[in-house]
């Protein structure tokens, strides 16, 4: 269940004097499993890219497989794919339509053509899954809270059971603690049901403590494409790119700049957390 | 794929025709609409097939892009066609079951195509050319005298150039929904009619609540900054003709009096 992309080109308005080379020569695998953070400056592209990945835009140039077939192949069904690998857009406002939470979440389900008990089961399950109270299933989209729509948009694509989830920016606009619940919520779907993720964000402090791999865009190329640890060694170039370590990090680097021994790499804040209080301990006792 | 329209689009350029005053090409496309309609031979067409080449070029937009935003009406001039060719009476060349091609059916519906992209390439030339804030400007400068007889000039000028602004911003929004939509298996594509309508339920529900959103919070930051109307309002950059100004009025009433010679002599 993999999927690849081979030197994959998109150009925006090709023949007229403000055409926009948004990607360019991108090469990338995505393997089963994987929890992948898509960062970079806004403008450089990651949108773009992500809409490839479940053929909604057409590569100007290059190839793209899912599971070794070429989507644009003959007799590839895109709408199917489209189940398979799921893309989250940023602003719920976007999709929600339906009278009520619960409908809006069978779209999906619905268009894939299941019949009318799978459907219903596998919305109230995507509901369940991100943790909207059953007693607001019959509320409208358009009265819930920021949060709460952000997780029924979230809810219609899981209802589509994909083995990609992609979601774009998911915690634009929320405040600390609905950031923090959606991403919990993200990394939950990954441990669980090992589903892959690709977080697409411009904050380093949302994907530094989730993503096993980071791909780092810019100017409409892959800069980056390492473990976390290994991409945040690049401080001088992630700034020149309008990128920032997470907080952390710049804490650590700090205290080791003056003279404490820590771990300078460190990313969360759990594992800076220990690193602070072992050194006060083993200062102290 | 809706980003495709580019029926009045702007074009960014730096040319003669895009630096001429906007109530110049405001007039100067009136004068043409009606120089369409005298003309009514072929040396009268091919004139202003010629004038109109000639301001494409001038106007540095490329042809290919302005033929792109004909493709949206191409329906329309088909169905044009086809109802001038098989409902004019006259000398018959073709029958068949019900259906008859006149030969008079056959020249009323090439005029009127020929009439119908002349008319809307020459007017999307003047959007191509002016951005919709000097177009609104120029409109409002022109109408004016109404405002002596109690037309509220200024608001509906203003109007415009909300209405205007706000087209490229839906097209973007309707496409990304549209998307957004796609992504959760929704086809706009296929189906019959009435499948197809239905289908846009889940686009137009989303697009409409956006648009009543922006509505509000531009009514809002107007007020936020006590807009209250034209009276009074003075221009940051008031409209100024210039010498090109002076000279494009007399070319294009040059060209409507060739067309009218073109009609009586020919």
């Amino acid at each position: 269940m993999s999927m690849t992309l081979e030197h994959v080109n998109c150009i925006y308005s090709a023949d007229t004097n403000h055409s926009v080379h948004a990607l360019k020569d991108i090469c990338l695998t995505i393997n089963d499993g994987e929890f992948i953070g898509l960062i970079g400056h806004t403008g450089c592209g990651k949108s773009t890219l992500v809409q490839h990945l479940n053929g909604l835009i057409r590569p100007t140039d290059g190839l793209i497989t899912y599971n070794g077939q070429d989507i644009y192949g003959k007799g590839f069904n895109r709408k199917e794919l489209r189940g398979h690998v799921g893309l989250v857009f940023q602003y719920p406002e976007h999709q929600l339509f339906e009278n009520d939470v619960f409908s809006d979440v069978c779209f999906g389900p619905i268009n894939l053509g299941l019949d009318r008990k799978e459907v219903e089961l596998r919305a109230y399950e995507a509901l369940h899954a991100v943790g909207f109270p059953d007693e607001d299933f019959e509320s409208s989209p358009f009265e819930i809270s920021g949060g709460q729509k952000r997780r029924v948009a979230i809810a219609g694509v899981l209802a589509m059971k994909p083995d990609i989830l992609i979601l774009d920016e998911p915690t634009a606009g929320l405040d600390p603690k609905g950031r923090e619940d959606i991403l919990e919520l993200i990394s939950r779907l990954h441990r669980e049901n090992s589903m892959t993720i690709i977080l697409v964000s411009h904050s380093m402090d949302d994907v530094a403590g989730y993503a096993e791999r980071l791909i780092v865009m810019d100017h409409g190329s892959i800069a980056y494409d390492d473990k976390p640890q290994e991409v945040f060694k690049n401080v001088r170039e992630l700034e020149a790119m309008g990128l920032a370590l997470p907080e952390v990090t710049y804490i650590m680097r700090t205290l080791k700049r003056n003279g404490y021994d820590v771990d300078d790499t460190l990313t969360t804040i759990d594992e800076a957390v220990d690193a602070i209080v072992s050194l006060y301990k083993s200062r102290h006792s | 794929m809706i980003r495709e329209i580019t029926i009045g689009q702007y074009y960014d350029e730096e040319s003669v025709i895009h630096r001429l005053d906007p109530r110049v090409k405001l007039v100067a496309t009136l004068i043409y609409i009606i120089s369409i309609f005298v003309v009514n031979n072929i040396p009268g067409y091919a004139f202003v097939v010629v004038f109109l080449g000639i301001c494409i070029a001038l106007s540095h937009v490329p042809f290919k892009f302005i033929v792109k935003g004909l493709k949206p009406v191409m329906i329309i001039l088909f169905i044009t066609i086809a109802f001038n060719m098989l409902l004019t009476p006259g000398e018959i060349l073709w029958k068949f079951w019900i259906l008859k091609i006149s030969r008079e059916g056959l020249k009323a519906g090439a005029t009127m195509a020929l009439r119908l992209t002349l008319l809307i390439t020459g007017s999307s030339l003047m959007t191509l050319t002016t951005t919709p804030n000097n177009l609104t400007d120029g409109m409002e400068r022109l109408l004016r005298p109404l405002t002596r007889i109690r037309v509220p000039v200024h608001e509906i000028a203003m109007m415009m150039s909300i209405a205007l602004r706000f087209i490229p911003i839906l097209l973007e929004e309707t496409d990304i929904i549209m998307k957004a939509q796609m992504a959760r298996g929704a086809d706009f594509e296929s189906g019959n009619i009435f499948r197809r309508a239905k289908a846009l339920v889940p686009l137009l529900v989303p697009l409409f609540v956006s648009a009543f959103r922006r509505a509000n919070d531009l009514a809002m930051a107007m007020e936020a900054r006590c807009y209250r109307g034209g009276e009074g309002r003075t221009k940051m950059k008031p409209l100024k003709y210039n010498g090109r100004d002076y000279a494009a009025y007399a070319i294009v009433w040059l060209f409507l009096a060739g067309c009218i010679v073109l009609r009586i002599v020919l």
